[in-house]
């Protein structure tokens, strides 16, 4: 298939591809621009290691054309992180155990990220919920709970306009 | 001592924020320049001779740069030695319905996907054995030629007086359980990437590089050199982040080699990634397995007696099988004391996937039938179940009746706190109706005592070097997979020598840096590795303490190493306050230049004081060591010691291990009636590692552990249609989704075992083998029916629940039954066949008048 141009927006910066029109935002993402953050574990958007956020909505880019998103904010794991640290949701990931090895880890990231950006004070079934569209075959979830509840906590406690870290 | 500064206190991964960033590269994030993707074409056949492979047409395609088949790398391997079956593309047969066939090298995946239809293979089918007690039954036409009777292995142990030991029993119990096959499904689909240097002399290929995701580095080394007949130092394999194993990456996976063979044809680098259908046709999971099991008990609930006999369907390759065959029997003992124990295993080929390791590898099925059936006897005899546990416990330290060596035994505690916090005694059978509680016990080895190839080398080395600068860097060959080895590593060598674990570095599992460690399987990592660490650290530590002490001007028995500072214990400095602002990172190292060099504060002062100290920091504690002694590096290595590799009866090398894990489980089950369906509320898991070196991993492994037992109890299970996988993807492969994942409270026992690192023995796998049956028996205690067939699907439950009432099974979906195979029904599409599906059986009727000999790449 004969490639064609498209700028696609992804973590506040624009880049210029050449992609065939058939090709997934997953396969750009990791391959085109190296954002290997994102993975593909199940094929069939059956997992959600691969999702990232466009326009704020977390989207399965295993199942989802690149060209599509042009004009959309693609926000990946790699533009989660503070200017010069972890986010508390990552840092809570690693202290609670909630990321054993990783590799739905970054699926998560961004799930969780759109439920706290949307309910700031989610029930536990609230939460359970949003987390079923990711599959992890590791922690089973318990200690992902905890690692979220701290972000919450703390950012209960904190300064509406200051985030500090969970913990 | 037990007051500890770096162990026992929770920490994050040391590789933690790699993960959450996403910065943290997996073998499939990785890539070279002129990289090739390979792509793999699979046999449609469960059993079928190759009579002619044309890769002509596919050669000719462009951008397509090698096609290699079982002729260019026909060395068979396996990794048990007395199982070299396999070899990485089949040679003359094809044994299951998705053996690998043909590989292709292209310029881009869309190329080789093209190409693989290319391929031209003439098969000549053979009769196919889907049933291991049907396959048992073969004279001809066998799977491997020299396995009679498709039979890979059985054993037959006798421990004790069986005769005596039934005639003493007051109740004998005997029933047939079966549980289903289930796979390792980690999220990281198996990646490979093959590189071959040019010698720099001849510009032939030289020195082989590889990354993989793989659990053993060391083996794969090992089985690459045998199968492209290349001397082991010529082959590097460098593990990047694993994204789980279970035991799926515990052995060489076909890609593994094939990425290697086409690199080498192609003269450029290939990197293979399974899709996930292809990762469900590796496989290597837990076999399917029928066990009938007997047990003698006295009207207490002790036991005098069990017999057990254990059918496994192996599928194609032997794999770990006759490994998983004899943990299978072994481990009946070192959890309970039983006096007399018969085994009978059978590990049988099918023209299957070959099933292999997975996460408590061997013991699981059968401990399911033996708390199950535990559970019956103390119904019939009126006993408490968690009682009749107690009054069968050992009495360690001792050596079981099956010659396993138990010390550290904290199942007594288990039980204790599983009852007291579940409410145990108060609710059991107290519950509303339609709801209950069960318990169960289950074990795990902490490491297998004896190694797979059997030699005398330490089963783990580790490195450790220290510079000026302060920096701990450890060399392991240890494979983290996301349970914590280099985490366990960096605290226990930080623990040590007394120094913040941020100056720890690990350099783990490349070939060509750290010395060798047999793999992450058996749950031997922080036994096994830990120890070498440990010793590691003692060795270079000696060498620290002793300049230390000259420069203390003390003894070097008073020199105390902790907190990031060295002092001379002899004095008042004993009780120096070392606060969080001596600790690394928090002060301000001063910086100056020496010949034009920017050196840090601790080697300036090293020049400028030289006289006697009381105290100091533990850099500068590092460079008067090397200033005295030259580098400063240690070494330590760890061998099981002769009294934990068991008994000299044939197969007695499988099942002893320097510790054994216990733990003890209470699920809380409620069952819909009217629909068969179960749900878990909570489960209370009690699990004695030994010490807990990280108790936030200890706690994610036993929960992680728990959680994919409660996926084997009631959904996970790989179902086949005459060989054909009926389920490979993650959405039908069903596992528990976290709305269907219980709170489950872990209890941390900490027996102290003599000889483990600090005392910490397993934890990753023993908790698996007792979800089960705690689920089942809660589900007897709930409704009243023993479901002796995992897992307990709301179609087993309801048919168990209306046989019980005496009503008509309701016939919800079609047989399954592998023994069955005149029945056929529709393959459900298929990706990787790119929804064509393979071809039928030959004796599905809708194949009837069709040409058996057709290429494949056809279908229906």
């Amino acid at each position: 298939m004969k490639k064609e141009l498209i700028e696609l927006r992804i973590n506040g910066r624009t880049h210029e591809l050449a992609i065939e029109p058939n090709k997934l935002l997953l396969d750009v993402l990791r391959q085109d621009l190296g954002l290997t953050g994102s993975k593909r574990a199940c094929d069939d958007s059956s997992c959600g290691s691969c999702t990232v956020q466009v326009d704020g909505v977390p989207m399965l880019s295993c199942t989802m054309l690149a060209a599509s998103c042009e004009g959309q904010e693609i926000t990946t794991v790699e533009g989660l992180a503070d200017h010069d640290g972890l986010a508390a949701l990552q840092k809570a990931y690693g202290d609670f155990g909630g990321a054993q090895c990783g590799f739905c880890t970054p699926g998560f990231m961004m799930t969780v990220r759109w439920l706290l950006a949307n309910n700031h004070d989610p029930s536990e079934q609230e939460i359970r919920e949003a987390l079923s569209s990711n599959l992890c075959r590791c922690t089973g979830y318990s200690q992902m709970y905890q690692a979220i509840r701290a972000v919450i906590e703390a950012e209960q406690k904190s300064t509406p306009t200051e985030m500090v870290g969970a913990k | 001592m037990t007051d500890f500064s770096v162990i026992g206190k929770s920490i994050a991964m040391v590789d933690a924020a790699g993960k959450t960033t996403g910065a943290g590269k997996y073998t499939d994030d990785l890539s070279l320049p002129g990289m090739l993707v390979g792509k793999i074409l699979h046999s449609v056949y469960p059993h079928a001779r190759i009579k002619r492979i044309d890769t002509s047409r596919a050669k000719a395609l462009d951008g397509v740069v090698a096609v290699v088949t079982g002729a260019d790398a026909p060395n068979p391997y396996g990794i048990l030695p007395v199982g070299h079956d396999e070899t990485a593309l089949a040679v003359e047969k094809v044994r299951y319905v998705g053996d690998h066939v043909a590989c292709v090298a292209a310029i881009s995946e869309e190329i080789a996907e093209n190409a693989i239809e290319l391929i031209d293979v003439e098969y000549e089918l053979l009769p196919a054995y889907f049933d291991p007690v049907e396959s048992m039954k073969a004279e001809t036409d066998l799977i491997h030629e020299n396995r009679a009777h498709n039979i890979e292995k059985d054993y037959h142990h006798v421990f004790g007086d069986l005769d005596k030991g039934f005639a003493e029993a007051d109740y004998i119990a005997e029933g047939r359980y079966l549980a289903n096959e289930v796979t390792h499904a980690a999220m990281e689909p198996h990646s490979t990437l093959a590189n071959f240097e040019l010698d720099p002399h001849t510009g032939k290929l030289g020195r082989l590089t590889v990354w993989s995701s793989t659990q053993v580095p060391y083996y794969l080394q090992h089985k690459l050199s045998l199968v492209l007949e290349m001397p082991m130092s010529q082959i590097r394999v460098i593990k990047p982040l694993v994204g789980g194993g279970f035991g799926g990456k515990s052995e060489i996976i076909p890609l593994e080699i094939i990425a290697a063979v086409a690199a080498r044809a192609a003269r450029a680098p290939v990197k293979i990634t399974y899709t996930r259908e292809e990762v469900f046709w590796a496989h290597r999971g837990r076999p399917r397995t029928i066990i009938d099991l007997k047990t003698g008990v006295k009207n207490d609930g002790r036991m005098t007696a069990v017999a057990c006999k254990v059918i496994q369907d192996g599928g194609a390759y032997c794999s770990y099988g006759v490994v998983t065959i004899l943990y299978s029997g072994a481990l009946l003992g070192a959890l309970y004391d039983i006096p007399n124990i018969r085994y009978d295993g059978y590990r049988v080929l099918t023209n299957k996937p070959a099933c292999g390791a997975m996460r408590g590898h061997g013991t699981v099925n059968v401990r399911f039938a033996f708390e199950s059936q535990m559970d019956e006897i103390a119904a019939k005899l009126k006993l408490d179940p968690a009682e009749m546990r107690r009054v069968n416990l050992l009495k360690p330290p001792t050596v079981t009746v099956n010659g396993l060596r138990v010390l550290s035994y904290g199942l007594p505690e288990c039980i204790d706190q599983v009852v007291t916090r579940s409410g145990w005694k108060e609710r059991k059978g107290k519950l509303p109706k339609g709801r209950g509680l069960g318990v169960a016990c289950s074990h795990y080895v902490s490491g297998a005592a004896n190694s797979i190839i059997r030699s005398d080398m330490p089963h783990s080395t580790v490195n450790i070097k220290i510079d000026r600068d302060g920096s701990v860097v450890i060399y392991t060959g240890a494979s983290e997979i996301g349970q914590g080895s280099d985490t366990m590593t960096a605290q226990v060598v930080a623990e040590v020598l007394g120094c913040e674990i941020a100056r720890v570095n690990v350099i783990a599992a490349d070939t060509d840096l750290t010395p060798i460690d047999l793999g992450s399987y058996s749950s031997r990592v922080t036994f096994m590795a830990g120890n070498a660490a440990l010793r590691a650290a003692a060795d270079v530590k000696k060498n620290i303490v002793s300049a230390a002490a000259k420069r203390m001007n003390c003894a070097p028995e008073d020199v105390i190493m902790r907190n990031d500072r060295v002092w001379n214990g002899g004095t008042t400095l004993s009780d120096y306050d070392f606060t969080a602002s001596d600790s690394l990172g928090e002060k301000e190292a001063a910086r100056g230049h020496v010949d034009g060099q920017i050196l840090r504060g601790s080697v300036l002062q090293t020049r400028k004081e030289d006289g006697p100290k009381d105290h100091m920091s533990f850099e500068e504690a590092v460079v008067a060591a090397i200033d005295f002694h030259g580098a400063l590096t240690g070494t330590g290595s760890y061998a099981p010691p002769a009294a934990a590799r068991g008994g000299k009866h044939k197969g007695g090398g499988v099942g002893p291990s320097p510790a054994y894990s216990y733990s003890a489980q209470v699920a809380e089950v409620s069952v819909d009636e009217d629909t068969g369906e179960v749900t878990v509320h909570k489960v209370w898991a009690a699990h004695d590692c030994g010490r807990a070196l990280n108790p936030v991993a200890v706690e994610g492994q036993v929960i992680g552990s728990v959680w994919m037992g409660l996926g084997q109890a009631l959904e996970e299970e790989i179902v086949w249609k005459d060989g054909l996988l009926m389920n490979p993807g993650l959405l039908e492969y069903r596992s528990p989704s976290s709305t269907e994942s219980p709170e489950i409270e872990c209890i941390i026992v900490e027996s102290i075992d003599p000889e483990g690192p600090f005392g910490a023995k397993e934890a990753g796998e023993g908790s698996l083998a007792a979800t089960i049956p705690a689920i089942s028996n809660a589900i007897y205690d709930a409704v009243g029916v023993r479901l002796r067939e995992s897992p307990f699907t709301p179609e087993r439950v309801l048919a168990a629940l209306r046989a019980k009432k005496g009503m008509k099974r309701i016939e919800m979906t079609e047989s399954v039954d592998p023994t069955a195979p005149e029945k056929f029904r529709e393959h459900g599409g298929s990706l990787w066949f790119r929804g064509k599906g393979p071809m039928r059986h030959p004796l599905d009727p809708a194949r009837q008048g069709t040409n058996a000999g057709s290429p494949a790449g056809g279908g229906d």
